[in-house]
C-alpha cells in the first residue's frame, strides 16, 4: 500500500510540474503590458523600466519562472498589485471560505444524491425512479449562476426570508460558524450543491442497480438474509466509487466555484479570481489559480489512494 | 471433391434463414448498417425526440432571428425600461435599456448556440485526432501526449476556462478558445481509451497483413469503430459548454454588451431582480432549456448505441 | 482455371522450383520481458529455436498443445511481432531485404485467424472487408469489389445474399469462409491457417476443411495449418510438425508422425486422444509431472521431467533435431545413434 503511494507521488510530479507551468504562462498570454494596471498613464519611460526591473519582468521567461518558482517552494506567492499585501495572505483567507462553502455544498449533494439514488437504484422503472432521474439531469442540466439568482429572488426579494448576498451581517468578510452566519450559507450552498447532487444520484442510481441484478445478491437471499443485511452488502459494494465521485465534486466545487461567489458575493477564491481578473492583479491571478489547481491534484490523489484502499479489486502493484 | 452449395449445407452452417433473405432477382440484400440502426432506434425515443425537437426549433429560431424579430433588439427606450411579462407591447417584457425581450432572446439564441456548440465541435476533431493518433500508435507517443493532456486535466474545467479568458480578455473569439482547451482533454481521452480497446483486434491486425499504411488502418478501419462513442460524448458535452459559455458572458468575459447574449443579460439585469424578476430570470430558462434538451437528446443517442444488436 | 476475375496464375511466379521450400524458417527465437513485482527481469521464452522447411504445394499441419509457442510462430511468420532473431527466406529470398520486403512478402502469404468474429470489422460490410486488401494495393474500387463478391461465390457463400450483410448477422461457419475468402483476396501462394477452424461446430468443420481442400487444388496454395486438433492435423495435412515449450519436438510425413511417433512426447498425445471404442480404453496417463513453465524451462531436454524414457544424459545435453528416417526428424536423445542415452540405437547398424 505505502509502495502504491510513493509510485502515485511520483506520477503527480510531473503534472504537478506541469500545472505549475501553465499557472506561470497563463498570466503571461495576456494581451498587454501586466504593470498598466499599476503604473499612470503619464509614467515616464524611466519609471516603467525601474518598475518592470523591481518586478522581475524584464529577465527572460524561463529566468523569470524559475525565480517564482522558488519564491513559491519557500511560500511566498509575491505581493498582490491592486492591494499591496501578500498573495498568500488573501489566497489563504479566501480558500478557507471557499472551502467552508463547498464542504457544506458537497455534503448536502452526497446526502440528498445518494438517497435519491439509493431509492432510484432499488426500485427500478417505477415513479421514485423517474422523479430520481429527471431530478439528476435538472441537476446537470442546470446553469448553476442562474439558480443562484432564482433562490435570490425567490427567498430574498420576495419572501425576505434569508439574505442574497455577503458572508455575515457586518458585509463581506469572514464566515464564522455561529447562528447569524448561518443564514448567509444557506442560498449558496444549496445553489452550489445542486450540481454534485445531480451527479451522484446518477452515478449512485447506476451502481445500486448494477450491484442488485449480480448474483451473489441472489445468493446471499437465497441463503435467508433479510433486506438489511442485503443493504449492507450493497453499500459496501458501493462505497467506493461513491466515495471517489464525492471526493472529485468537492475538488470542482472547489475550484469552480467562481460563478456562484458572484452571484452571492461570497469571499471565497472564486470571488478574488474574479477581482484579481478585472483588476489585472497578476500576481493575484497566478497565486489563486496555482492553489487551486494544486488543491485539486492533492485532492485526486487522495481520492485515488482511498479508493485504491477501500476497493480490494484494485491492484496495488 | 466439391462442397456443393445447396440449402442443406447453408442451414447446417446455421445461417441466419429469414423471409427477408430471399432476395429479388438480380437485387443485392444491403443491411441497414450501424448508423441506420442506431438512427431507426432513436426515433422510436420519445424523449429524445422531443428533446431533439426543442434544439430544431431553437436552431431555426437562431438562424432565422435577424428577419423574425418583432422588433429591433438593440433599440432601448428609458421609458419603457423593465415592462413586466404579459405588457401589450412587450410581450415578454423589456430590459433594463428598455430593449423587447422576445427579440433579444430571439437574437440571443444565436450568440449562445454559437460560443456554446462550436467549442465542442472544434474539440471534437482536435481530441479525436490527438486520442485516435495516441490510441493507435501507442508507446512513447501515446505516453507524452497523454501526459500532457493530464496536465489540463489537474484543472477543474470551469477554473480552466476562467483562468484562459481571464489572461486573453474578453471577446466570443477568446471564449471559443478558451472553451476549447477545456474540453480537448477529454475528449481526447475517452478517444485514446476507446481506440486502444480496439487496437489489438483481431480484424487490425488482418489489415496490417494487406499491407496498408497505418494512416489508412486507421482512417478506413479504426475511425468507424471510435467514432461513434466519441460522438455521443462530445454531444454529452455541449449542454456544459452552453453553461459555461454562458457562464463567461455572465462574468463579462466573453460577449461583450451590446449583443445579446443570455449569459451576458443575465449579468446585465441582475440589478433588476428587486423590480422585475421574472424577466431577469427568462435568459437563464432559455439557457436551461437548451441544455436539458441537449443532455436528454445525447442520453437518448447513448441508449440507441448501447444494445448490441 | 480460376474465378477471380484477373486469372493470375500463381505457378507463375515461382522461381526456384519444386525442390525449394517455399518458406524456410531458421534459428527463430521470440522472447517477451515479464515484469515481476520483486524486480527481477524474466522473459516467458515464446520460441526458443526453431528450424522447419514449407515445402511448395504441401499441407504442413503444427500441433502441440497450449503454450508450446505454435500462435506466436504463426504471427512471427506474419510479421505481426518482431522476431528477435532467426532467418526467413521465401522462395530463397530473405524476407524483410531490399528482395523481398515485407509488403510483397504479404502479397503472397496471407493468414486465417482463430476468432471469426474478431477478425472482421463489425463496422465494414463483408464484401468491403474482402475488398480492402486489394484497394489498399492498388486494385480500382470496382474491380475489388467484383474480386470479393466472386471470392464469395467460390467459398460457397451467395454474394447476393452475403455481400451486403455485416459480420454479426452470419453464423460462425460463415464467417471463416469470409475470412478465407478475404485471405485470397490478395492471391497469396502460402496461407497461414491459425486454428481456423477450431471454433467451429463439427460437421461446419467438415464441410471448411474440404473447402480448404478444393481452394488449395484450385489455386495451387501452399498451407500451413496450425491446430490442436490431431484428427484435423491427420486429415489435412502431408506433414507435421510437433512443438513443445517453444521448440520442435519432431516433424515429419503425417502418417509417419502420427501412427508411429518417434518422440515420446508425440507418443503421449497420440495414445491421451480419447478413443469411442470402450474395448481401447485410455488405462494410464501417459503424461506425468508438471505441466511445462516457459518462463524457465527444464534443462537439457525440455521434455525429460515428464517423458517416461528419461535418463541422466536427458536432463544435460539438449537434442538436436536430427533426422532419424529421410524427412523425419525428431528431438529425442533415444532416438538418435550415439548420443549416449541406452536406447539409443548403435550408430554401426543405423548408417
Amino acid at each position: 500500500m505505502l509502495l502504491y503511494i510513493l509510485k502515485r507521488l511520483v506520477y503527480v510530479t510531473p503534472v504537478a510540474f506541469g500545472v505549475s507551468v501553465v499557472c506561470f504562462l497563463l498570466v503571461h498570454l495576456a494581451p498587454g503590458d501586466p504593470l498598466s494596471a499599476v503604473l499612470p498613464a503619464d509614467a515616464t519611460q524611466a519609471t516603467i523600466d525601474e518598475m518592470r526591473a523591481a518586478y522581475g519582468f524584464d529577465k527572460p521567461l524561463p529566468v523569470q519562472y524559475a525565480i517564482w518558482l522558488w519564491h513559491v517552494l519557500h511560500g511566498d506567492l509575491g505581493i498582490s498589485i491592486a492591494t499591496g499585501r501578500p498573495v498568500l495572505g488573501e489566497v489563504s483567507r479566501a480558500v478557507v471560505n471557499s472551502l467552508i462553502l463547498a464542504s457544506v455544498a458537497t455534503v448536502i449533494g452526497f446526502t440528498f444524491g445518494t438517497l435519491f439514488g439509493f431509492v432510484a437504484g432499488y426500485h427500478r422503472n417505477s415513479l421514485a425512479d423517474r422523479a430520481a432521474s429527471a431530478l439528476s439531469v435538472f441537476g446537470v442540466s442546470v446553469p448553476h449562476y442562474w439558480l443562484g439568482m432564482v433562490l435570490v429572488i425567490v427567498f430574498s426579494a420576495t419572501l425576505g426570508w434569508l439574505p442574497p448576498t455577503g458572508a455575515g451581517p457586518d458585509g463581506s468578510g469572514n464566515w464564522r460558524p455561529d447562528f447569524d452566519h448561518l443564514r448567509y450559507l444557506i442560498l449558496p450552498a444549496v445553489t452550489m450543491s445542486v450540481i454534485p447532487m445531480g451527479i451522484i444520484a446518477r452515478t449512485v442510481r447506476a451502481l445500486v442497480a448494477d450491484i442488485l441484478s449480480q448474483d451473489f445478491v441472489e445468493a446471499l437471499r437465497a441463503k435467508g438474509l433479510d433486506e438489511r443485511g442485503v443493504f449492507r452488502h450493497v453499500v459496501r459494494n458501493a462505497a467506493p466509487t461513491a466515495l471517489a465521485i464525492m471526493g472529485l465534486q468537492l475538488g470542482y466545487l472547489l475550484g469552480g466555484s467562481i460563478l456562484v461567489e458572484t452571484v452571492f458575493a461570497w469571499p471565497g477564491t472564486g470571488f478574488l479570481l474574479n477581482a484579481a481578473i478585472f483588476q489585472r492583479d497578476l500576481p493575484l491571478l497566478q497565486g489563486s489559480i496555482l492553489v487551486l489547481a494544486m488543491f485539486f491534484v492533492v485532492l485526486n490523489l487522495l481520492v485515488d489512494v482511498m479508493q485504491t484502499a477501500l476497493d480490494p479489486r484494485i491492484e496495488r502493484a | 471433391m466439391t462442397a456443393p452449395v445447396t440449402a442443406a449445407s447453408m442451414a447446417l452452417d446455421g445461417g441466419l434463414l429469414t423471409a427477408d433473405d430471399a432476395a429479388p432477382e438480380g437485387a443485392f440484400v444491403s443491411s441497414r448498417g450501424f448508423w441506420g440502426h442506431v438512427g431507426h432506434r432513436l426515433v422510436r425515443d420519445p424523449v429524445a425526440m422531443g428533446a431533439g425537437a426543442v434544439i430544431l426549433l431553437v436552431v431555426i429560431v437562431a438562424i432565422l432571428a435577424p428577419w423574425i424579430t418583432p422588433m429591433d433588439p438593440y433599440k432601448g427606450s428609458m421609458l419603457r425600461r423593465l415592462k413586466h411579462v404579459g405588457d401589450a407591447t412587450y410581450w415578454l417584457g423589456s430590459d433594463e435599456l428598455g430593449r423587447d425581450m422576445i427579440s433579444r432572446l430571439m437574437l440571443g439564441a444565436r450568440l449562445s448556440l454559437f460560443i456554446g456548440v462550436t467549442p465542442v465541435l472544434i474539440a471534437f476533431v482536435i481530441g479525436s485526432g490527438i486520442g485516435v493518433l495516441a490510441g493507435y500508435v501507442g508507446g512513447w507517443t501515446n505516453t507524452i501526449l497523454m501526459r500532457t493532456i493530464d496536465v489540463f486535466f489537474a484543472f477543474p474545467s470551469v477554473l480552466l476556462a476562467i483562468a484562459l479568458s481571464g489572461a486573453l480578455g474578453a471577446g466570443i473569439f477568446n471564449s471559443i478558445v478558451s472553451l476549447t482547451f477545456v474540453f480537448v482533454p477529454q475528449i481526447a481521452r475517452v478517444a485514446e481509451s476507446v481506440t486502444t480497446g480496439i487496437r489489438r483486434r483481431d480484424y487490425i491486425d488482418a489489415a496490417k497483413l494487406s499491407g496498408a499504411s497505418a494512416l489508412t488502418i486507421m482512417r478506413v478501419q479504426v475511425l468507424g469503430n471510435v467514432v461513434g462513442p466519441i460522438f455521443v460524448y462530445s454531444t454529452s458535452l455541449i449542454s456544459v459548454s452552453m453553461i459555461l459559455a454562458s457562464g463567461l458572458s455572465f462574468l463579462g468575459l466573453g460577449v461583450r454588451p451590446p449583443e445579446p447574449e443570455w449569459g451576458l443579460m443575465l449579468n446585465t439585469l441582475r440589478t433588476a431582480i428587486y423590480v422585475n424578476p421574472v424577466v431577469a430570470a427568462l435568459p437563464g430558462v432559455c439557457i436551461f432549456v437548451v441544455s436539458i434538451a441537449f443532455n436528454l437528446f445525447s442520453d437518448g443517442l447513448r441508449a440507441a448505441m448501447e444494445i448490441r444488436q | 482455371m480460376s474465378v477471380i476475375p484477373d486469372g493470375h496464375d500463381p505457378f507463375a511466379r515461382d522461381r526456384g522450383g519444386p525442390a525449394q521450400p517455399l518458406l524456410s524458417v531458421s534459428g527463430l527465437y521470440k522472447h517477451f520481458p515479464v515484469r515481476k513485482a520483486g524486480g527481477k527481469k524474466q522473459v516467458v521464452r515464446a520460441v526458443d529455436g526453431v528450424d522447419f522447411d514449407v515445402l511448395k504445394g504441401e499441407t504442413l499441419g503444427i500441433v502441440g498443445e497450449s503454450g508450446c509457442g505454435k500462435s506466436t510462430t504463426a504471427k512471427l511468420l506474419m510479421g505481426l511481432i518482431e522476431r528477435d532473431a532467426g532467418g526467413l527466406l521465401y522462395d530463397g529470398q530473405a524476407v524483410g531485404e531490399r528482395a523481398m520486403p515485407w509488403r510483397s512478402y504479404r502479397r503472397e502469404v496471407q493468414m486465417v485467424f482463430q476468432d471469426s468474429y474478431a477478425s472482421l470489422n463489425p463496422r465494414m460490410t463483408v464484401e468491403q472487408s474482402i475488398a480492402f486488401g486489394p484497394k489498399v494495393n492498388g486494385v480500382p474500387g470496382r474491380e475489388a469489389v467484383e474480386r470479393a463478391r466472386a471470392l464469395l461465390a467460390r467459398v460457397g457463400l451467395e454474394p447476393r445474399r452475403f455481400a451486403g450483410r455485416y459480420p454479426h448477422e452470419i453464423s460462425g461457419g460463415q464467417r471463416q469462409r469470409v475470412n478465407i475468402a478475404r485471405a485470397l483476396a490478395l492471391e497469396p501462394r502460402l496461407v497461414l491457417l491459425d486454428e481456423a477452424v477450431s471454433a467451429l461446430d463439427k460437421s461446419v468443420e467438415a464441410q471448411v476443411l474440404n473447402l480448404l481442400l478444393d481452394l488449395k487444388a484450385e489455386f495451387g496454395l501452399t498451407y500451413i495449418f496450425i491446430s490442436h486438433d490431431l484428427n484435423v492435423v491427420r486429415f489435412i495435412s502431408d506433414r507435421v510438425m510437433v512443438m513443445y515449450l517453444g521448440r520442435v519436438s519432431e516433424i515429419g510425413p503425417s502418417d509417419a508422425v502420427l501412427d508411429a511417433p518417434a518422440h515420446p512426447y508425440t507418443e503421449a498425445l497420440m495414445a491421451s486422444m480419447p478413443s469411442l471404442d470402450p474395448d481401447n480404453r485410455t488405462a494410464v496417463a501417459l503424461l506425468a509431472g508438471d505441466p511445462p513453465n516457459p518462463i524457465d524451462p527444464p534443462s537439457g531436454c525440455r521434455f525429460h521431467p515428464r517423458c517416461p524414457l528419461a535418463e541422466e544424459v536427458c536432463g544435460v545435453t539438449e537434442p538436436p533435431l536430427d533426422g532419424i528416417r529421410p524427412l523425419h526428424r525428431v528431438a529425442c536423445l533415444a532416438r538418435q545413434p550415439g548420443s549416449g542415452h541406452a536406447r539409443a540405437p548403435n550408430p554401426a547398424l543405423a548408417a
